[in-house]
């Protein structure tokens, strides 16, 4: 299934404002994570494990754990820095 | 009551007239608590000249409109209202602005408070500061987790 990938601040300056990805069915965000640091260069860069890293599905945060569906809004992000 | 609860925007604010507006037509309301984060001109010993907000546009404002439903739950409170400005700020410039009405001011202090800490290590936003060295992304802060802890929510932001 495809699910969109969404990048904001480092992230996003390393890779883009997102990208589609296709995973299996039941796949988690950690899964996504997982097939894009499998992709090598500026990908396993900056989602590298032991980055701190935070996750959202459908626009709420979420851990790694969480199960996707079909069209599923995947985001990816540092640790937020607002007020 | 009538206006938005959560505005993003690039826009600057006017305290006076957002408090005017949040408690027009509340007369059960007698405390208005309200906190204005400014940009200053030093971060981690730097200088900053500016700054960029980046947000994630319909999640930011969802997660905020989920901080006031869960100050409205926790605190007896009467109104809210977040106002965070994105895009390019210069040092004095305001960034946020949150406003909590009650009819006494203790429930005030605490809301105003708990959603600035709310906010702090859950709503996403991101600063990009920019440097005599160059640009760089500030760093999120284990002390505000720490904040948010006390009201006894688990933040896991800057770990």
């Amino acid at each position: 299934m495809k699910v969109a990938v969404r990048y904001f601040a480092s992230i996003r300056e390393a890779l883009g404002p997102g990208e589609s990805v296709t995973v299996d069915a039941g796949a988690t965000v950690g899964v996504v994570r997982d097939a894009l640091i499998a992709r090598g260069g500026p990908h396993a860069a900056a989602l590298q494990r032991g980055r701190a890293l935070r996750s959202a599905l459908n626009q709420s945060l979420c851990d790694e754990n969480a199960a996707l569906t079909e069209g599923a809004e995947v985001g990816f992000f540092p640790p937020v820095t607002g007020g | 009551m009538a206006g938005p609860r959560v505005s993003v925007q690039t826009e600057d604010f006017d305290l006076g007239a957002e408090v005017a507006a949040l408690r027009a037509g509340d007369p059960g309301v007698g405390a208005v608590a309200a906190f204005v984060g400014t940009v200053r001109d030093r971060n981690d010993g730097q200088g900053v000249s500016s700054m960029e907000l980046e947000h994630y546009p319909g999640m930011t404002e969802r997660a905020i409109e989920a901080m006031i439903d869960a100050a409205m739950q926790r605190f007896d409170i009467r109104d809210a209202r977040v106002v965070h400005r994105v895009g390019l700020l210069a040092p004095l410039d305001q960034i946020v602005l949150v406003a909590v009405t009650s009819a006494h001011r203790g429930q005030a202090f605490q809301a105003c408070e708990f959603l600035m800490d709310y906010l702090k290590t859950q709503a996403p936003f991101w600063k990009k500061e920019h440097t005599p060295e160059g640009a760089r992304w500030v760093d999120a802060r284990v002390a505000d987790d720490e904040a948010l802890r006390r009201w006894g929510i688990t933040a896991g932001n800057a770990a």
